[in-house]
């Protein structure tokens, strides 16, 4: 029987990386869509960035601000004694960086797509902004919503360059599913690369499948 | 190093045409890389052969030449690969020579370790994060695990160790400081590197397996005569002096 | 009579809008004027979909006014019967009154079924029925009839005048029609280029001959009629008003009802025309001229109360010698009842 451990450990950081994502990137996919501020190129262009970056150049950059001389990772070893690099919430924010554009562009096609009536009809009729956002704008861009998870869910699940740089590959920590197939390349054993492939390949198809059929459902209603 | 480039690249160029029958490839291991074009360089200079030279890492140039890549020469990061080469017959037989020995470094560049000793913080457990190559796929990874396992310190330092894919990412550890310690390669701590160290210690090579690099000559080589020339030119002592100064011992 | 300030100052771009006036709390205010006169601007201002200088700073879901869009802007992802319980549902004060505005705009059937599945006219009643459901104390109906053809707006009429009729709340009623106007409103504001020109009840203003905004083919008066008797022999019914009888085609079935005439369907003669077609020929007094065009001038007609509008070429003017103060006959040729 193989080491399974890696698959789970990247379903967790996958689902909650995504969960994250969904939970943050609305509100700015909200405030992208909606705003005229003269920033708003400029939000839009850094949350792309991950698109255009390398990987490495990502996992390389990330090395140094997570790290315990950097400005995230100081403030965290002072926090928790620990470091953010070589851990699972570091693979976390790094992840939620690596895949913030595929979880917020579909959000904010969405919410653009959006009619601007249809929401000021709902302020007339007594809902808040926020009411309004959670009544009406997100049930209208739900399928905006589920291309950002399965985007964000897949891309996370098939990252590797990030996580081969902050990651150290520590078993049940950081050694993710991708990292683990390619230790068994490298070291050629490429049976177990195969059956860890093989169930990866299974288990994104299987979500991606669930995913995809759900939408259907939601597009024929 | 860039008028050494420009050189390769004239000679590349060159060696399409009037050179084409003396055209040497060589594949070379990641972290020999800027040792290998010092000693090419060398070489084109005694010989007026011209070399090229193809880097990656030792699993990956293994797959390509056992994929047919056109390589004459391998110079491996370590012995097993040039060894199942031979073994397959993708090497030509008896052609395999250990030509330079690495060894392996305790080292850190945190300021609080600053002129202390590095085996004493490695012993008394009060570091962080050891940076280590994995064993399973880097020679000096495995060798780290050894020494720690010889020194008794295996078990305690297990879940501080961070594993870099290969020996570079563990010096990238080090040296951004997300790893308070890491044992590294002495030919790194040669090398130019942005950092200065804060301590440093030698790894007795007793205490792990020989980190022997060994070179192969490749069966599929159409250019074996100036390969042999290269592998010959790897033993003299002009080579020798380079390696010593790159950290390196070089076998009798 | 009470009243309800509207008092207001924006500008976009080019285009600036200076509103400041009253209108009665009771009945429906129509607001008249072209397309780019400000009209759509004011009502943004008032429900506070527009910032205003000096406007109100209350956020808009506070305001408790309801606003009926151009197009229906239902809740596509809501069934008919959750679209019109939404405002309701965020009103803390409002009291359950689906039943009787179903009732009201008959929208009962309606309810279980899902919004894409209503025609244009079925989806704009749902969306009247959610502005009522909301208990809104002021009413902006944005041309809500303008995005449906003839046969859907006559279809959704009806429910209008009945508003009009059983509600109490004040409504603001914008449109380009002028029978729109006619039909619906008590009191008119006349807008163009984003300034009040003219104001008050809706027959003073349509008998007012001085304003371009009202002339043309949006001249025309009204009258407040009362219906004496139907004749079922030449399906004819005969209403009374101030000034005198009118027989209109048909069988209508209201008592009292307005009437509207426009200033091209009737025509002046010094003498009643004894062998003539037309059915309704009417005494009046000339109250005032006023020249419409280089041919056509309009002439505004004292009947008892009432007054009427009349378009006749500047030659026939002058052929009979027409003054104010004059003594005529009006011979109407057509007559719209509101229902």
């Amino acid at each position: 029987m193989m080491d399974f451990g890696p698959l789970w450990l990247s379903a967790q950081l996958a689902l909650v990386t995504t969960a994250i994502l969904i939970i943050l990137g609305a509100p700015l996919a909200w405030w992208l869509s909606q705003t005229r501020s003269r920033w708003q190129p400029v939000v839009q262009a850094i949350v792309a960035m991950p698109i255009v970056l390398p990987p490495t150049v990502l996992g390389f950059y990330l090395l140094i601000v997570l790290g315990p001389n950097g400005a995230i990772g100081s403030w965290w070893v002072k926090l928790t004694g620990d470091t953010l690099t070589f851990s699972f919430t570091g693979l976390v924010i790094a992840s939620c960086i690596y895949s913030l554009p595929f979880a917020v562009q579909p959000m904010q096609n969405a919410f653009e797509s959006l009619s601007k009536r249809n929401l000021e009809a709902a302020w007339t009729l007594g809902a808040s902004k926020l009411d309004a956002f959670f009544s009406v704008a997100v049930p209208l861009s739900i399928r905006g919503f589920v291309s950002a998870i399965v985007l964000a869910f897949a891309h996370t699940l098939g990252e590797f360059g990030v996580v081969l740089m902050v990651g150290g590959n520590i078993p049940g920590e950081t050694r993710v599913v991708s990292i683990a197939i390619y230790d068994h390349v490298e070291t050629l054993d490429y049976a177990s690369a195969h059956q860890l492939s093989l169930a990866l390949i299974v288990f994104a198809f299987v979500t991606l499948f669930s995913m995809f059929l759900i939408n259907r459902r939601w597009q024929a209603r | 190093m860039s008028p050494l480039r420009t050189g390769f690249l004239f000679a590349a160029l060159v060696s399409t045409n009037s050179f084409a029958d003396e055209n040497l490839t060589i594949a070379v291991a990641s972290n020999f890389q800027a040792t290998v074009n010092e000693i090419a360089a060398e070489f084109m200079a005694v010989t007026k052969i011209p070399v090229r030279i193809s880097s990656g890492s030792t699993g990956k140039l293994y797959a390509q030449i056992v994929n047919g890549a056109p390589y004459d020469v391998f110079l491996a990061a370590d012995s097993a690969r040039p060894k199942l080469l031979e073994e397959a017959g993708a090497a030509v037989k008896g052609s395999r020579i250990t030509y330079a020995t690495g060894a392996l470094v305790l080292w850190s560049a945190d300021s609080a370790l600053k002129n202390k000793d590095c085996l004493a913080v490695l012993k008394s457990g009060s570091y962080r994060r050891l940076a280590i190559a994995n064993p399973l796929t880097a020679p000096y990874g495995l060798a780290a695990k050894e020494f720690l396992q010889a020194a008794g310190l295996f078990d305690e330092a297990e879940n501080r160790i961070a594993y870099g894919e290969n020996i570079s990412q563990a010096l990238q550890f080090v040296v951004t400081g997300n790893a308070t310690l890491g044992l590294i390669a002495m030919s790194q701590v040669k090398g130019r590197l942005p950092v200065t160290a804060s301590c440093s210690w030698n790894v007795p090579s007793t205490m792990h397996s020989a980190l022997d690099q060994q070179a192969v000559l490749l069966s599929g080589s159409d250019n074996a005569d100036a390969a042999r020339k290269f592998m010959n030119f790897l033993q003299t002592t002009q080579v020798a002096m380079i390696l010593e100064h790159r950290g390196y011992t070089v076998p009798e | 009579m009470s009243i309800v300030e509207l008092k207001y100052s924006i500008q976009k771009g080019d285009f600036h809008l200076a509103v400041d006036t009253e209108i009665p709390t009771t009945g429906i205010t129509g607001i008249f004027g072209e397309s780019g006169s400000g009209k759509t601007t004011l009502l943004r201002c008032i429900a506070g979909l527009e910032r205003s200088e000096g406007g109100s700073s209350q956020p808009v879901h506070q305001r408790r006014i309801g606003y009926v869009f151009q197009e229906p802007q239902l809740f596509a992802h809501l069934s008919v019967r959750k679209n019109i319980e939404f405002g309701m549902r965020r009103n803390p004060d409002a009291s359950d009154r689906t039943d009787e505005v179903s009732r009201l705009l008959e929208v009962n059937e309606l309810l279980g079924r899902s919004v894409a599945d209503l025609s244009g006219g079925e989806a704009q009643r749902v969306s009247i029925a959610r502005v009522l459901c909301q208990s809104p104390q002021l009413i902006l109906m944005d041309e809500p009839l303008s995005a449906l053809d003839e046969r859907r707006r006559n279809e959704v009429l009806p429910y209008l005048d009945r508003l009009h009729e059983e509600l109490s709340v004040p409504i603001i009623y914008v449109s380009h029609n002028i029978d729109e106007i006619c039909r619906l409103s008590d009191h008119l504001i006349v807008l163009d280029n984003g300034k009040v020109v003219a104001e008050g009840d809706l027959q003073t203003m349509l008998a007012r001959i001085d304003l371009p905004q009202l002339g043309g083919r949006n001249a025309g008066a009204v009258l407040n009629a009362t219906q004496s008797r139907y004749d079922d022999e030449f399906d004819l019914t005969l209403f009374g008003f101030s000034g005198g009888e009118i027989w209109v085609p048909g069988r209508h079935d209201s008592s009292r009802t307005r009437l509207r005439i426009r200033a091209s369907d009737i025509s002046l003669s010094r003498s009643p025309a004894e062998s003539s077609t037309i059915l309704n020929i009417l005494p009046a007094t000339i109250e005032a001229i006023a020249a419409e065009t280089t041919s056509a001038e309009l002439v505004r007609l004292s009947l008892g109360d009432d007054c009427l509008v009349a378009r006749i070429t500047r030659r026939s003017l002058q052929r009979l010698e027409l003054q104010v103060g004059d003594k005529v006959y009006a011979q109407i040729k057509s007559v719209t009842v509101r229902r």
